[in-house]
């Protein structure tokens, strides 16, 4: 045997795989879409039927604003935490991390515990105000959800970023007279772009398709996923939820595929 | 400030002592003076606390309690860095990757505000002074060692600092290129006249740059003085041995004599002394015939080094003894020599170090 087919016959187990459990239902889900009574036409009707583009729109904003203050939140708690010594830090990584092992059930369930009928902010706001604060079934419970799903991942990646950052380049911007903001502006966060796309990416496809989250909060959450599950499960519209799911994918991709080009220069620049 | 400027401010540095959080004594408390316009080199084996000193200067660390940083007088201590205006240029560089070349240069001016146009003349000067000419809109990652010094040099100066700091600006370069931009950085600095506090651990390169030269010694100076008094007239054997080449030469003193294995050598020390420590550079000593000489050993090896060779010779002192002799001289390993020298070239040293 040539070494050229022993390296062919050693990719076909790999081949076999990816075409029986991702390019075969993925080519499915895609002919499935074009399938409903529209036909291909049911693609446009994503962005056509008001209900649908709301949604999405929804979803989009949902994701970006998780992202953005996730970064927000990570960046400033991760800078922290690399850069100070202080007794109980390594108790508080741990416990800022914790939450990376739950699945987005527990966390559906914790946020019902904090802002729920008899979450502890409303019993709080009850004894201050008398009047109940109950969040947790709404589009603003998830998007606490998704925040505690969030920040341990990035501030992990984070930290491993501010642990790399040089020194020495503070110091010669503070040498030419930075100030703290210009030193942070000017030196830092460029160094940090690689990891804010990288970490920031996660972040949003994950608020873009978690389900078990909004599943466990409310069945009528306006995101995505949820309008697959009803589409699919309560409908039977499977031509609708496999556009959907189709719409809900490239959506996401193009949307990290912008980010990605958009801080390709400062990403290319710090490297 | 601005009829100062051309020529930087003085520097006080009073009872300036480090200790670290981790209980390294890095500096013994130190008190120093330079002048307005002058460039101090603080010269020392690595370790030895040239970089904590510099940066107790810079603002980047803070003296142990009762130390002071006065620049004209003024006193900086508390004052930050981003404050003190010291134009500062680090041993690995620190040019901000994010930035071309002439960003990099014009940053401190533009933090101080500088408008644009002011600020391109400003980078285009300084872009001439450092010969970089060319490389306006390169990435630091595109540049060479030698043209990330010049950078980091501009970049420094850019600002018009009242004094400039350099640590070991030289070191990451090879060696060819570090002897052509050690002349190239003299001539620059005398160009400019700034106070400047320049760090090494050359002692070639603090011969060359400074005005004085505080030799340094864990954590402690050793010795303050121009580059001919640190070489002629050290103060100790540390001194001696760090800057160039140096015979010690341990030996009772008799008569006005040094008492060797290979004779008497007349020295100016008019009491008897049981344990003296001497030193002699190996270009005082002469080479003359083993016969009429009132010192004489014997050749153990050459190396010819071109513009001299340099013999070891055995029997004369208590150690192998390094001469420098003219290239010219004809002689083979194994003669017996005579060595003549002045009573002036013999330095007496304080025998515990
Ligand atoms: N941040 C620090 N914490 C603890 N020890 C330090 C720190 N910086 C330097 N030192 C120690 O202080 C001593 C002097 O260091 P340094 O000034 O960098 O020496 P040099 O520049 O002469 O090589 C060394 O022993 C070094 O290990
Ligand atoms: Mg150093």
């Amino acid at each position: 045997m040539s070494h050229r087919s022993f390296v062919w016959l050693c990719l076909l187990p790999l081949a076999v795989v990816t075409a029986a459990f991702f390019l075969l239902p993925m080519a499915r889900l895609v002919v499935t879409g074009a399938g409903g009574p529209q036909g291909l036409a049911g693609y446009l009707a994503i962005l056509t039927e008001p209900r649908y583009r709301a949604t999405l729109i929804n979803t989009v904003l949902l994701a970006a604003a998780t992202t953005i203050v996730t970064l927000i939140v990570a960046t400033i708690a991760g800078m922290f935490l690399q850069r100070h010594r202080f007794p109980g830090r390594a108790v508080l990584i741990a416990m800022l991390t914790f939450p990376l092992a739950f699945p987005g059930v527990v966390v559906g369930f914790m946020i019902i515990l904090l802002a729920g009928r008899q979450g502890l902010i409303g019993d709080f706001s009850n004894r201050l105000f008398g009047e109940k604060l109950v969040f947790a079934y709404s589009i603003y419970g998830l998007f606490l959800g998704y925040l505690y799903f969030s920040i341990p991942r990035v501030i992990l990646t984070i930290m491993a970023a501010v642990q790399k950052l040089d020194i020495g380049l503070e110091e010669a911007a503070r040498s030419l007279g930075a100030g703290p903001w210009a030193v942070q502006r000017d030196v830092v966060l460029p160094a940090l772009a690689p990891a804010f796309v990288a970490s920031g990416a996660i972040a949003f496809a994950t608020a873009m398709g978690a389900f078990g989250t909004a599943f466990t909060l409310a069945t009528n959450i306006d995101v995505l996923p949820m309008l697959i599950y009803t589409e699919f499960t309560l409908a039977a519209n499977f031509s609708i939820s496999a556009a959907l799911s189709v719409g809900l994918g490239i959506i996401t991709w193009f949307i990290l595929a912008l980010a990605r080009s958009f801080s390709g220069s400062a990403v290319a620049a710090a490297g | 400030m601005s009829a100062q400027a051309g020529h930087g401010a003085a520097v006080r540095i009073d009872a300036c002592g480090k200790t670290f959080a981790d209980g390294t004594r890095a500096l013994q408390p130190a008190t120093l003076d330079i002048a307005r316009g002058e460039t101090l080199v603080l010269l020392g084996p690595s370790g030895c606390g040239k970089t904590t000193m510099l940066r107790i200067i810079a603002g980047l660390e803070l003296p142990d309690a009762g130390g002071r940083v006065l620049f004209d007088g003024k006193d900086m201590t508390p004052v930050p860095i981003e404050r003190r205006n010291v134009g500062m240029v680090f041993q690995s560089y620190a040019l901000f990757p994010n930035m071309t070349v002439s960003d990099n240069i014009g940053y401190g001016l533009k933090i101080r505000g500088v408008p644009s146009k002011e600020r391109a003349e400003r980078v285009a000067e300084l872009v001439t002074l450092t010969n970089i000419s060319g490389l306006e809109h390169r990435r630091i990652d595109q540049l060479s060692g030698g043209q990330r010094q010049r950078v980091a040099l501009a970049r420094a100066v850019a600002i018009r600092p009242g004094i400039l700091l350099l640590d070991e600006p030289l070191t990451a370069l090879d060696a060819a290129l570090r002897d052509r931009l050690r002349s190239e950085l003299n001539r620059l600095l005398r160009a400019l006249g700034i106070t400047t506090i320049y760090v090494t651990h050359d002692q070639s390169e603090a011969m060359e740059l400074g005005d004085r030269v505080v030799v340094m010694q864990k954590g402690a100076i050793a010795q303050i003085g121009t580059p001919r008094e640190i070489y002629f007239t050290p103060r100790s054997r540390f001194v001696a041995e760090f800057i160039g080449a140096a015979n010690i030469v341990e030996a009772t003193i008799e008569d006005r004599h040094l008492v060797l294995p290979g004779g008497r050598q007349p020295i100016h020390c008019d009491v008897n002394m049981p344990a003296a420590v001497a030193m002699i550079r190996p270009e005082t000593i002469r080479v003359t015939s083993a016969g009429s000489a009132s010192l004489s050993g014997t050749i153990d090896s050459i190396s010819f080094i071109g513009d001299r060779q340099r013999l070891v010779v055995s029997g004369a002192s208590n150690r192998l003894l390094t001469v420098d002799a003219p290239n010219t001289l004809r002689t083979r390993p194994g003669e017996r020599i005579g060595l003549s020298i002045s009573p002036d070239a013999v330095r007496l040293l304080p025998p515990e170090s």
